[in-house]
């Protein structure tokens, strides 16, 4: 995972309340092959063109000098609904980095965190008032150490998790960590499938018994 | 004093990793042909195996065709994923339950229907409405592709605890009204974010009277309230429903594992950091109007008007939905011509659904000019519908009888309404372009789906 130290760039403005992960992506730009790297064109596929499948003028990622902010800033409850990862993978590849808003889809934070991107939890108000700013697209500063948004001499600062903000700053791997307490992990097992044998017996294949816990 | 959701959790921490954060076991893993292959083919990529394949289990729901006599590839799309799916299963040695066996169907109704779900067990799919397998008393929620991946590979999650919640809902329902009234009224109530960061509980009397499927259902919109879980604490119902299921404990060991069960409850003083009580002996069938599923109304009501609404953002976001769906401010919903009647979903789409829809479709028609389809959640639930003849008096009725699958819940399957549509849903989704770019969807219970069905408008089942 790329690491999120400092980040700079147009912030967009898009202060729209409990904007879904399926208009983020629709699901089947997703099951027609399309590649990781593809899919920030149909980012927000409803909002940013019109049914003819030209662009809408007004839409913020279709204005200078928005179409590669690295920021948005969003109205509460952004990435609510489904699991796809792809909603992140489609701002990542709008060029998208770190949203900021009052509130976030859970599942919508984890995939963010598992890609290396910093959603920001703010209140509502202050997010106003950083779009109101970042309106003229002077860049924004966001800070991941010191835990700072700032916008010419205006700076605001965040709160985010200890551990989170560790594992971004130097873009850890979960999947690596977990391996490594693979013998914690059997040891548990083990003791489960005493404490616990209705969990275990009748999901057990005969060809698989074999296999370690 | 702690909740069941904190007790389940705490029995599944391998690692305490501070802050909140555990490394957690996951007990079940379920997979789908849209998420599945993708995190398959990445543990293989890394050359790793699955840490337990036998807890982990497969089977295509999204993007199948649902159309009378489908195979895998009837949706060519779909295909390449169904094809995925077959083959990431088999290089890693998991379960498939394959179009046509019995075991196949929309993940979160096979899942219960299996067996697989039991009280006090962690268990995780790639799609949020895995929250829906907490009704019967397990720790269950969505994860993304990286997560799933993760959790292939090592049988466990870094996971943070969430907040707790608690939903009581006291009273009794009035007739014509369901779980799905109640859900939706609640979302509508506390709106779709009160959920967020918080695992959420469900309790009180309406809660000890509700049948398991009507809890699932229940459960299921969970994450339309913005919690990533939703757990209701095992009694005799659930007992009952998990005795001689598939992958159910048997025998003596069944009885063990359900004197384990009893225990799996709240302390009574544990605390919640948020906590609502509803009285839904009030609550009316409901039906969304808008483009979230916390703008939902009851049937006799009125639709906003924007124009008495306080703050700009409400405002703003009230329009935009009146426009999507083609409603005028504050007319009523009821009379609203529909085009379309979508009976199905991991909402809504199990054998007491479709007794339900059956029950009101017996000797009416389907009005002209409106398609309605019938989609059953699984092999398993289109069997036993087939075997009471509820297929019979659909079609006789004018609906189509489909196969098993997400269909037009998700639209990831081709099947989908054209743009401008209005269509009534048992879904779960009534977002933008949902069931198909420029569709308009109302989510309504099954019951409701069949009085739009039959009247061609918004209806209030109670008036049929």
């Amino acid at each position: 995972m790329q690491p999120f130290t400092t980040l700079e760039g147009p912030a967009a403005p898009l202060m729209l309340s409990n904007v879904d992960t399926d208009v983020i992506i629709r699901i089947d730009r997703l099951t027609g092959g399309g590649e990781r790297g593809s899919l920030g064109h149909w980012a927000f596929e409803a909002l940013r063109y019109f049914p003819d499948g030209s662009p809408d003028p007004n839409f913020v990622f279709n204005r200078e000098p928005f179409r590669d902010a690295p920021i948005l800033l969003a109205g509460p409850n952004f990435g609510c609904g489904s699991s796809r990862e792809a909603a992140v993978t489609a701002l990542m590849g709008l060029g998208v980095r770190c949203v900021i808003a009052d509130g976030f889809g859970d599942i919508f934070v984890s995939n963010c965190f598992q890609n290396g991107v910093l959603p920001i939890r703010l209140p509502e108000p202050v997010v106003a008032d950083l779009a109101r700013r970042a309106e003229s697209g002077r860049p924004m500063r966001v800070d991941l150490d010191a835990q700072t948004v700032a916008i010419g001499n205006h700076a605001v600062s965040f709160d985010i998790d200890r551990q989170r903000k560790a594992a971004l700053l130097a873009g850890l791997d979960d999947i690596g960590l977990s391996l490594a307490a693979m013998d914690d992990i059997r040891a548990w097992q083990a003791r489960d499938r005493l404490a616990r044998p209705w969990v275990w017996t009748p999901v057990a294949r005969p060809e698989t018994m074999g296999e370690p816990a | 004093m702690a909740t069941l959701f904190e007790k389940i959790w705490n029995a599944h921490v391998i690692q305490d990793l501070g802050d909140g954060w555990a490394l957690l076991h996951i007990d079940r893993h379920l997979l789908h042909d849209l998420s599945g292959p993708p995190s398959l083919a990445a543990v293989a990529h890394r050359g790793l195996r699955l840490a337990n394949a036998d807890l982990v289990f497969a089977t295509p729901d999204h993007a199948i065709s649902s159309a009378p006599g489908r195979t895998g590839l009837t949706y060519p799309t779909g295909g390449r994923l169904w094809t995925a799916l077959k083959a990431t299963s088999e290089k890693l040695d998991v379960r498939l339950f394959d179009v046509d066996e019995d075991g196949q169907g929309i993940v979160h109704v096979m899942g219960p229907e299996l067996g697989l779900v039991q009280p006090g067990v962690t268990l995780i799919c790639g799609d949020s409405h895995t929250c829906t397998n907490g009704a019967l008393g397990a720790v269950a929620f969505g994860v993304g592709n990286t997560e799933s991946t993760h959790a292939l590979a090592t049988a466990t999650l870094r996971m943070q605890r969430p907040k707790q919640m608690r939903l009581r809902l006291e009273g009794k329902l009035a007739k014509g009204v369901t779980s799905k009234d109640v859900i939706l009224h609640a979302i509508a109530a506390l709106g779709a974010a009160s959920g967020v960061e918080h695992a959420v509980e469900y309790t009180g009397s309406a809660i000890d009277e509700m049948e398991i499927e009507a809890r699932l259902t229940l459960c299921n919109l969970s994450v339309e309230l913005g919690a990533r879980s939703g757990i209701i604490a095992p009694d005799e119902k659930t007992i009952d429903y998990l005795r001689g299921r598939r992958f159910s404990p048997s025998g003596a060991e069944f009885e063990v594992a359900a004197d384990h069960w009893r225990t799996l409850k709240s302390d009574p003083d544990a605390v919640y950091d948020r906590d609502f009580t509803l009285d839904v002996s009030q609550v009316a069938p409901t039906v969304t109007w808008g483009t979230s599923p916390e703008h939902a109304l009851p049937i006799d009501g009125c639709v906003p008007d924007p124009a008495r609404t306080g703050d700009a953002a409400t405002r703003e976001g009230e329009e935009k939905a009146l426009a999507y769906m083609g409603l005028k401010p504050g007319q009523p919903i009821a009379g609203a011509k529909v085009d379309r009647v979508f009976i199905g979903s991991c909402t809504n789409s199990r054998l007491s659904d479709l007794r339900a829809a059956a029950d009101l479709a017996k000797g009416r028609k389907v009005a002209d000019g409106v398609i309605a389809w019938v989609v059953p959640g699984s092999v398993a639930v289109k069997r036993a519908a087939e075997a009471e003849g509820l297929d019979k008096i659909f079609r006789a009725a004018g609906f189509d009888w489909r196969e098993p699958g997400c269909s037009m819940c998700v639209a990831a399957n081709g099947e989908v309404a054209p743009p401008g549509a209005r269509v009534v849903s048992t879904s779960n989704r009534n977002f933008v372009g949902r069931q198909g770019p420029g569709a308009r969807t109302h989510l309504a219970s099954p019951a409701m789906a069949v009085a739009a069905a039959v009247t061609g408008e918004i209806f209030d089942v109670r008036k049929l």
